[in-house]
């Protein structure tokens, strides 16, 4: 692939940080197929389902997906839901 | 294969690229992808069998976490390849149309709002940037169970000698808590001021976030200058360490996934 004195070469990636972007991030155009957001939102929760019962050996971010992007549970007891706002 | 037939997977949109992609790089579905230029946007394509791709294959195909994972490190490789010859504005997953002339019309239809956000992340990357709390974190603990600080090294010999113990375990898991919301904050705070933008991801949680690494209080993603890129991670590196009980963790550079919502949700002017 890339050289290894590339910035963006190739290396270990956890598949969870790969989720949280192209599933949550990347720019949603309206393709002449493509499932919109809120479609694969609903495929999501049906993965997280899925994920659970049958592999625990892979990361995942849909338990705690959300499109408002707030942190989830996990954040309330340490208050990081009131984290500050860029500016 | 027969190209006529099969779908347009687009992995990205960019400005001509001044390099060539690499010979060896392939796409989703193992093909090799191309770029198809309008009016100065390029669409990075690859043909797609339909049989997986039509609307209802698809829906069907990311219910499977073995396909869906394949194929984002499949669209994820593309994307990498291209942010080493330029900056690319990279499409949500699975973004897919009929043709060739599908994907400009839709180059055309979103010319404005695509220039707007290349011009907005030219020569930036992303970092992601997670905090683990490690060791002693503080969790509900389950009925009948101590949590580590307040588990007694032998048996209390009394009922308020018990108490006392659980009490002062409390406290420990409160004050830990507190630190670590202090350092988050802090630490987010001065990586915000140093970015260009910033955007939370949720958490990571549930039984498949990596599970040696502790408790996920900080998902966060960070568009920096590329230029300014070893200063920012100066900044983490400078933070990582302070606190006992908290890892940092860097992933990327990324292209800017997490910041092509458009400048409005950033507060950025």
């Amino acid at each position: 692939m890339t050289s290894s004195a590339d910035p963006f070469a190739q290396r270990e990636i956890a598949l969870v940080d790969v989720l949280d972007r192209l599933l949550a991030g990347g720019v949603a155009l309206a393709g002449d197929i493509t499932l919109r957001i809120a479609d694969v939102d609903l495929v999501r929760i049906d993965l997280k389902a899925l994920i659970s019962a049958v592999n625990a050996q892979v990361p995942s971010p849909f338990a705690t997906v959300d499109d408002t992007r707030e942190p989830l549970e996990p954040l309330e007891p340490l208050g990081a839901r009131d984290l500050p706002d860029p500016e | 294969m027969n190209v006529t037939d099969d779908l347009r997977y687009v992995y990205a949109v960019c400005r001509p690229p001044t390099a060539p992609l690499h010979a060896d790089l392939t796409g989703v579905a193992g093909v090799p992808p191309r770029q198809l230029v309008h009016e100065g946007l390029v669409a990075v394509v690859s043909p797609v069998p339909e049989r997986d791709f039509a609307h209802d294959a698809l829906r069907a195909h990311l219910e499977d976490l073995d396909w869906l994972a394949a194929t984002a490190r499949a669209h994820q490789s593309v994307v990498a390849a291209l942010a080493t010859v330029t900056c690319p504005l990279p499409l949500r997953l699975a973004t897919v149309f009929r043709d060739d002339s599908g994907v400009r019309a839709m180059l055309e239809e979103e010319s404005e709002r695509l220039r707007r956000i290349l011009d907005r992340i030219d020569g930036h990357v992303e970092w992601g940037v997670k905090v683990w709390l490690v060791g002693g974190a503080p969790e509900d603990p389950a009925p009948g169970t101590e949590p580590p600080a307040a588990r007694p090294s032998r048996a209390p010999e009394s009922g308020r000698d018990y108490l006392r113990r659980r009490r002062a375990g409390n406290a420990a898991r409160e004050e830990s808590a507190a630190r670590a919301e202090v350092f988050t904050r802090r630490l987010h705070g001065d990586l915000t001021r140093y970015a260009a933008d910033a955007r939370l991801h949720p958490v990571q949680s549930g039984p498949l976030a990596d599970a040696g690494s502790g408790r996920n209080i900080l998902n966060a993603a960070y568009l920096v200058p590329r230029s300014r890129s070893e200063e920012f991670l100066e900044l983490v590196g400078r933070a990582e360490g302070t606190r006992p009980g908290l890892r940092v963790e860097v992933t990327g550079p990324w292209a800017a996934y997490s910041f092509t919502d458009g400048p409005e949700a950033g507060g950025v002017p």
